[in-house]
């Protein structure tokens, strides 16, 4: 008995000693020489490996960096200015500031506003349905709340919301990584700056058909009047294809393109309640 | 009997209006032409709001490689060049003519006298084709002198007249055979001089006999004109399956019917071409089946292209009360309509109305692996696998699986006992491979 | 608004077939062989089984509702078959607390641990069945000998199976011949007149079944008819070799689980590969597997442990036997 241990002890020992020697060699031959500063920079990463900084992974975007040995167009939505502050030393460059984003939304087509005139029964999928039909409310450009963007978020800050069928977008937990800005078929969310005390003022509408044809399918479409680009004194609003569009790096906030908008298409975020003497037109979004 | 070897399956025929003779219907006060009626590129405008046009007049000229000619299809006042809701259910250009009589052009020939004597040359032939906007009137919608121009190097040995019909309800093809036998024989008869072919095989399905009949009949008296009879199964009418079938040959993957010497066209283009080439008149018209289990009359009507199809569905008793689904095309791979405001296009063969029973899907389950979906697929793919990867959002990986082959029969999703949305799937997966695909082409 | 129109891909039209046939098929196609078993084993089989499958059921109504919250599926059918054929597994003398304990570890761990049917790598019922083995092999090879072999010998009340016969016989020296005398006559073999589990004694009845499940095409032909098939050649070419120590090949066809286990066990859709080569390959294994462990390992019967390894290949063998894709093998003559 004694000696059945003994010697599976002995051969077990063996067989260890003999791997290990085998072991150190492959590692010797295969070893990879690699920056010490990429680690450095990879632990300073959120490590979500979201994509949004367009490198396949935290690790790859902290591989560029050090490779190229600048920060130059480079930025991690998630981590922020803080973080390449924090990256700066490591490789000797001063990041430069760059404003914050966030997603949003450009499409009010809820239920209530672009009643449905069909019904979807199929796999739950925007990019499907993109390919099948305009959407239930015969909007070629409205949202089509299958929720490709919910799935896409790493970061669960979009929901969809059951009684209007838009997703919505949780502004705490939004890092502006721009995943749902890829997923979506129709191209309607944007990755926006989020403004001071993330005030912000955009045409909540894509689509780009004429006015008439339009309000046909949705009360709250932007039908291309023209009116918030006249009254802007900034010249931030332009209008293209019958669409108003609202260049965020130009506004001022000062709200009074919301105010004349006639299908109520522009909205403003987080803004404090106008006085009664100046009645708002346009629909203030819960949040 | 003959058949294609790998997969399909067997849907219930409900072949309602097989019985109905194909019935003339009157003009619409407004015709919306779809300028978007083919494969390839949309042909531009030539007319402008105001014009006066006669039928036949040409109203859209094709100027791509792939694109065909449009002809309106009524004689009047063209109102507006504008984008209107076509069959895709998208707003697509199309040019809308307020109906003023019935003025045809000189040059078509309106008897109804049929003329045996093919005298135009191969290139002549294909001119007229290409001048008549021909396109695949099976519902691929391919321009047909497109098919007809082998390329260089390749040779035509068989050309393949698809009389298969197999998807389920649709009997168009089927009452041109039996009535307009004679003239289509002639049509295939012109389409061989075109390829400079010997023989042609009609392939039809054992489900329409008197239409077998009728065209062995006719074929003794042509040459080089042989009707295959096929045993139902679905897809038979696939171009890659009915050469298997018909001729026992296989398409490689990725390649078109003229890699093993043949060209497949439709009974409705011969039909076509018969009328382009003989009589000079260009494609305006087509037979629409309109039907469904609901439907009071099902019937197969002749259309002018761009008649509203509401005065169709009147024709075949109005639209029942619960209804559900309007399917553009066959149950297995039509297009479910988003409104009835639409108008008649060349690819439509049939309008299938579905009550609420048959509307809605079945509701899905587990998969359970019974692999029923890798037997019935036609093209020997694993359908389980391709929509495993896109629920996984491996979409990219279908490539090897190689989804491209998929022609999107629906064999798969019809036969699935848990009801999975597998083409649904495939078909983005397939979408999502094919962008990857151009991407790298570039 | 009632009337939208629906929108959904094509097609539009879909098979008559559904989960819920398909599965209550096969409890259709097992029940002659549970009413032979209720002939054979009397009362003490009718309370297994129905102790089995309500166990099965509820173990599954009770998990998808409370643990995994999901909606309930128990209607389609698929813990009935797993009830059935445990029970169909294991002798009619076990105890019922063994039988439920059985039915847990089959439903509970074999499939809803990987998140229900459709998505369990290995048969349930094989996996109930072969922990029952384990766990309490006495009970689990002590085989009450049947009704009618009883009315002829009143005191043998349980015996080793035919397999166990000539197993432990050869390793002690006797020939095959010689045994052959202590197994029950092949008629009586094929109508299920000998001792065994529940479902394993009757060739004819599961045979009944599989034609039945063959005609509704639950099932295809390639697995029953190439694990059958290699065990018949295989254990033929033994039996040509040394027929003193091997027995020939229709004692093997007609004993043990092999029938019960190649129409009913390896066919299970879920845990079998999904091509027609692929299960051609599968059944050979199964095969293989069963002979190897009959004639030289441990145990003497092998179904279930061949089917359990193959189950496990299942993956490997999808990998590598894909369907013939079209235009794949040019050959226009």
């Amino acid at each position: 008995m004694n000696t059945a241990i003994l010697f599976a002890v002995i051969t077990l020992s063996i067989i260890g000693v003999l791997s290990a020697i085998i072991l150190y060699f492959i590692a010797q031959k295969f070893k990879v020489i690699e920056d010490p500063r990429i680690d450095l920079v990879a632990e300073l990463l959120p490590g979500a490996n979201c994509g949004g900084c367009g490198f396949a992974g935290c690790r790859n975007f902290a591989e560029n960096i050090v490779k190229n040995e600048s920060l130059e167009n480079m930025f991690c939505p998630v981590g922020g200015n803080d973080l390449l502050k924090q990256i700066g030393p490591v490789i000797g460059q001063v990041a430069e500031e760059k404003e914050p984003t966030i997603a949003v939304l450009r499409c009010n087509g809820s239920f209530a506003n672009a009643p449905s005139k069909t019904q979807y029964d199929g796999v739950k999928s925007c990019y499907f349905i993109n390919t099948l039909y305009p959407g239930d409310n015969a909007c070629p450009f409205s949202c089509l709340g299958a929720g490709d963007c919910v799935v896409s978020c790493q970061f669960d800050a979009i929901y969809i919301d059951e009684t209007t069928g838009l997703p919505v977008i949780i502004e705490e937990k939004c890092v502006s990584c721009g995943a749902c800005v890829k997923a979506c078929p129709r191209a309607i969310i944007e990755l926006r700056k989020k403004g001071k005390k993330s005030r912000r003022i955009y045409v909540s509408c894509v689509n780009k058909e004429k006015g008439a044809i339009s309000r046909k399918n949705c009360a709250v479409s932007c039908i291309g009047c023209g009116k918030c680009v006249k009254e802007c004194k900034f010249e931030a609003i332009t209008l293209e294809n019958n669409l108003a569009y609202i260049d965020f790096n130009k506004c001022t906030l000062c709200r009074k393109c919301v105010a004349v908008c006639p299908q109520n298409s522009i909205h403003e975020l987080n803004f404090p309640e106008r006085k009664a003497s100046q009645p708002a037109s346009g629909v203030v979004e819960e949040n | 009997m003959k058949t294609f070897k790998l997969g399909g399956v067997h849907p219930k025929e409900n072949k309602l209006s097989s019985n109905q003779k194909i019935k003339e219907i009157g003009l619409p006060k407004t015709a919306t032409i779809s300028l978007t009626q083919c494969l390839g590129a949309s042909p531009e405008p030539v007319v402008v709001k105001g014009d006066k046009v006669k039928v036949g007049q040409l109203i859209a000229k094709g100027n791509a490689f792939i694109s065909a000619n449009i002809h309106t299809s009524v004689s009047g006042t063209v109102t507006k060049v504008d984008d209107a809701v076509d069959a895709s259910g998208f707003r697509r250009k199309s040019i809308v003519i307020d109906v003023e009589g019935d003025e045809w052009l000189e040059t078509i020939d309106r008897s109804t006298i049929i003329n045996n004597n093919i005298v135009a040359s191969k290139d002549e032939i294909i001119a007229k084709i290409k001048e008549a906007g021909i396109v695949g009137m099976g519902g691929a919608t391919f321009p047909t002198h497109v098919k007809l121009m082998v390329p260089q190097g390749k040779k035509a040995q068989s050309l393949i007249i698809n009389g298969v019909e197999c998807e389920p309800y649709l009997t168009s093809d089927h009452r041109v055979m039996l009535e307009r036998g004679e003239e289509m024989m002639i049509g295939v008869r012109i389409l061989m001089k075109a390829l400079e072919v010997e023989s042609a095989y009609i392939g039809i399905e054992n489900n329409k006999k008197d239409a077998i009949d009728y065209l062995s009949k006719l074929s003794e008296k042509s040459l080089g004109i042989h009707i295959v009879p096929l045993k139902v199964k679905y897809p038979q009418g696939g171009e890659k399956q009915l050469i298997k079938a018909a001729v026992n040959r296989e398409v490689p993957s990725g390649k078109l019917p003229i890699e093993v010497g043949c060209v497949v066209q439709n009974v409705g283009t011969a039909l076509a071409v018969y009328e382009a080439v003989q009589k000079n008149k260009p494609l305006i018209d087509r037979v629409v089946t309109v039907t469904g289990t609901s439907v009071k009359n099902p019937c197969n009507l002749l259309a002018r292209i761009g008649t509203p199809i509401s005065m169709l569905l009147e024709e075949a008793g109005g639209v029942p009360e619960d209804t559900k689904k309007v399917i553009n095309g066959g149950p297995m791979m039509g297009k479910a309509l988003n409104t009835l405001e639409v108008n008649v296009v060349k690819g439509m063969s049939g309008l299938v109305i579905m009550p609420e029973s048959e509307s809605k899907r079945p509701s899905t389950a587990n998969c359970i692996r019974c692999a029923k979906c890798t037997f019935v697929c036609p093209m020997g793919l694993a359908p389980y696998q391709i929509s495993l990867m896109t629920e996984s959002g491996n979409a990219a990986l279908a490539e090897d699986e190689r989804v491209m082959d998929c022609m999107e029969c629906g064999s798969c999703s019809y036969t699935c006992p848990s009801a999975r949305p597998l083409l649904d799937n495939i078909r983005v997966a397939k979408n999502k491979v094919g962008l990857i695909i151009r991407s790298r082409a570039k | 608004m009632a009337n939208l129109l629906t929108i959904s891909g094509s097609p539009h039209v879909s098979t008559n077939q559904s989960i819920n046939k398909i599965m209550w098929g096969v409890v259709i196609a097992l029940v002659p062989t549970m009413l032979v078993s209720f002939w054979y084993f009397g009362l003490g089989a009718i309370i297994l089984t129905l102790t089995s499958v309500i166990a099965c059921v509820l173990f599954e109504f009770l998990i998808q509702k409370y643990l995994l919250k999901q909606e309930s599926t128990v209607t389609d059918g698929s813990a009935v078959i797993t009830g059935i054929l445990l029970a169909l597994n294991v002798p009619s003398n076990l105890p019922i607390w063994m039988m439920i304990v059985g039915a847990l570890v089959a439903i509970g761990v074999a499939k809803m641990t990987y998140g229900g049917l459709g998505k369990n790598p290995f048969n349930p019922a094989l996996i109930g069945r072969v922990f029952l083995l384990m766990s309490f092999p006495v009970n689990m090879t002590s085989w009450p000998t049947t009704l009618a072999q009883r009315a002829i010998l009143p005191d043998v009340i349980t015996g080793p199976t035919a397999l166990g016969i000539i197993k432990e016989g050869v390793a002690k020296g006797e020939t095959v011949q010689q045994l052959m005398h202590n197994v029950p006559s092949y008629t009586d073999m094929f109508i299920g007149n000998m001792g065994g589990s529940l479902g394993e004694v009757s060739a004819i009845a599961i045979i009944l079944g599989g034609l039945f499940m063959l005609f509704r095409k639950i099932i295809s032909w390639h697995i029953p008819a190439s694990f059958i098939l290699t065990v018949f050649v295989f254990t033929g070419m033994l039996f040509y070799i040394d027929n003193t120590k091997f027995v020939d090949p229709v004692f093997h066809l007609l004993t043990g689980g092999l029938m019960l286990g190649a129409i009913f066990m390896a066919t299970d859709m879920v845990t079998s590969p999904m091509t027609k080569s692929g299960m051609l390959l599968f059944g050979f294994g199964c095969g293989l597997l069963t002979v190897l462990i009959r004639v030289w390992g441990a145990y003497p019967e092998g179904v279930s442990f061949a089917i359990l390894i193959m189950n496990a290949l299942v993956p490997l063998i999808n990998k590598g036997f894909k369907p013939k894709k079209f235009g794949e093998v040019v050959n226009n003559g």
